[in-house]
């Protein structure tokens, strides 16, 4: 398990000491994040930080377990940026373009569900406008039908959109706040669970 | 290590003001059982704060700087994060974080004339300069303006704190840079907390209603009669002032202080927003602590060079 002694010096040395010093997030709720799998952890997105915070706030024995879902078309390309990605990130790639149905985009993320990874998701599929919530797209209740049984824990990200918003390389610090709200469960109607991930991910708490 | 940087009344004044602490800690136990109360948090965070200035006094010149400089991160830091920013404008965000370490740099070499003008002169004249090359002019010069007053304020301000550590001290053996440092936090924070006190216990009258309605006379002229007696204590152990300069001095800190925090609350107001952040729980955000020191820390500073280096 080579690639998870890697996740843990690059979560250790230098994502925690980032976040810690350089950013700062203030995490509000963290008593009711998942002590153990399987969970979806569901976030609003505006940065690839995003993904690294929601698993740097995470206990680090939970390390090995957290497989953000991520979109394959960029983070598969290049052969480095691939290995990274999969190998010390552990992403889930979801192809998020082409014709592909939903149950064979997705299998992947139900599939380590089932596994008893948590799985960090973001519903609105892509980084969308700072302190925006975009649409969320239904992949999430596709996943909640398909894993009724496991938690989905809604947190509403503010702030990393300026650290590093979409299109530049070079963070710039800013205060940064997580709210994490109580766990959801599928309760076999869809709009009530939209309703609840919109309220927590884009409402203000 | 401690015996470069400290004099023994510097060490004593220190050690009383961990046994203040205790008894405030006792005391707010007392007053205040609910154990995650405000009043509790706030003792907490002081805990935390009071061990890391002491921390920093009395590890090494050089730490000392490092600490002050973090401070004034993390206060640029929350004022960047409360006011609003311009996208154009993150790199010009990058350069004026890098002010800091160069800043506190030159407080390390002791190049005084670099120090006074390297913000108010060259910072003024050269982020401007980086926005324009970005070429955004919507909203410039309310970007320009917001990003000078946080470096005043959160970088040039507070780093006169660190220049009193190593003003030239060879004419008065007895006064020490720390114990200059100690003087000026210990009287600003004790000057914010009696304000509070009086306020509480006799407050009627409202100071200035639309700005900070929780302050009154009544604490304004509390706190300044308690400040001006802890200088009159306080002034002999640590600094080179006489009966007239420490009541001076005294004083000058109170109202500095008032107003710092007064300013503070009027930038919140403006923002609408009630704490500056949340990194110090009972307090709010570290702008909330340092708000008075912004004022205080440059006046007090001057009073002491001009008077006696």
């Amino acid at each position: 398990m080579g690639p998870v002694v890697l996740r843990l010096l690059f979560y250790a040395l230098i994502v925690k000491p980032f976040l810690l010093l350089a950013v700062g997030v203030s995490v509000r709720g963290r008593e009711r994040l998942p002590r153990q799998g399987p969970a979806l952890i569901v976030a609003n997105h505006n940065s690839h930080l995003d993904a690294l915070v929601l698993a740097a706030i995470l206990p680090l024995r939970l390390l090995p377990r957290i497989r953000p879902a991520a979109s394959a078309e960029y983070f598969l390309r290049g052969r480095w940026r691939s290995w990274f990605a999969r190998q010390v990130i552990g992403i889930i790639p979801v192809a998020t373009q082409g014709g592909c149905s939903r149950a064979e985009v997705l299998s992947e993320v139900g599939d380590a569900l089932a596994a008893g990874d948590i799985v960090i998701f973001f519903p609105e599929g892509t980084r969308g406008e700072p302190e925006a919530l975009g649409k969320l797209k239904s992949g999430i209740v596709w996943l909640a039908q398909q894993r009724p049984t496991v938690p989905i824990y809604p947190v509403r990200l503010r702030g990393l959109g300026k650290v590093l918003p979409k299109g530049d390389w070079l963070p710039v610090p800013f205060f940064c706040d997580a709210w994490v709200g109580e766990p959801l469960h599928w309760e076999g109607d869809r709009q009530r669970l939209m309703g609840s991930l919109a309220a927590n991910l884009g409402g203000t708490l | 290590m401690m015996s470069v940087m400290l004099s023994s009344p510097v060490l004593a004044v220190l050690g009383g003001v961990w046994g203040l602490l205790l008894l405030a800690t006792v005391v707010v136990w007392w007053i205040a059982p609910a154990p995650d109360s405000e009043l509790r948090q706030r003792i907490r965070s002081w805990w935390i704060i009071v061990a890391l200035c002491s921390l920093a006094l009395t590890f090494s010149r050089t730490a000392a700087l490092v600490f002050f400089g973090f401070v004034s991160f993390l206060a640029l830091k929350e004022y960047l994060t409360l006011v609003p920013t311009r996208n154009a404008d993150r790199r010009v965000l990058l350069w004026a974080y890098l002010s800091i370490p160069m800043q506190y740099y030159w407080i390390g070499i002791e190049w005084y004339g670099m120090f006074i003008i390297f913000i108010p002169v060259y910072l003024f004249l050269l982020l401007p300069v980086a926005m324009v090359l970005a070429g955004e002019t919507q909203g410039y010069l309310r970007a320009a303006g917001t990003l000078h007053w946080g470096l005043m304020s959160m970088v040039f301000s507070l780093s006169h704190l660190a220049f009193l550590l190593v003003l030239p001290q060879a004419q008065y053996p007895a006064v020490s840079g720390p114990g200059l440092v100690l003087f000026l936090l210990l009287l600003t924070e004790l000057n914010d907390v009696a304000q509070f006190c009086w306020g509480k216990l006799f407050g009627k009258h409202k100071i200035s209603p639309t700005v900070s309605p929780n302050k009154t006379v009544e604490g304004f002229v509390g706190g300044v009669a308690t400040t001006l007696l802890l200088s009159a204590l306080l002034a002999p152990w640590l600094t080179p002032f006489d009966l007239r300069d420490s009541l001076l001095a005294g004083a000058l800190i109170a109202v500095a202080g008032f107003f710092g925090d007064l300013s503070l609350s009027a930038l919140k107001r403006d923002l609408g927003i009630k704490d500056s952040g949340h990194l110090l729980p009972g307090h709010g955000g570290i702008l909330d602590r340092v708000d008075s020191l912004t004022y205080t820390a440059p006046l007090f500073f001057h009073f002491t060079r001009y008077l006696y280096f």
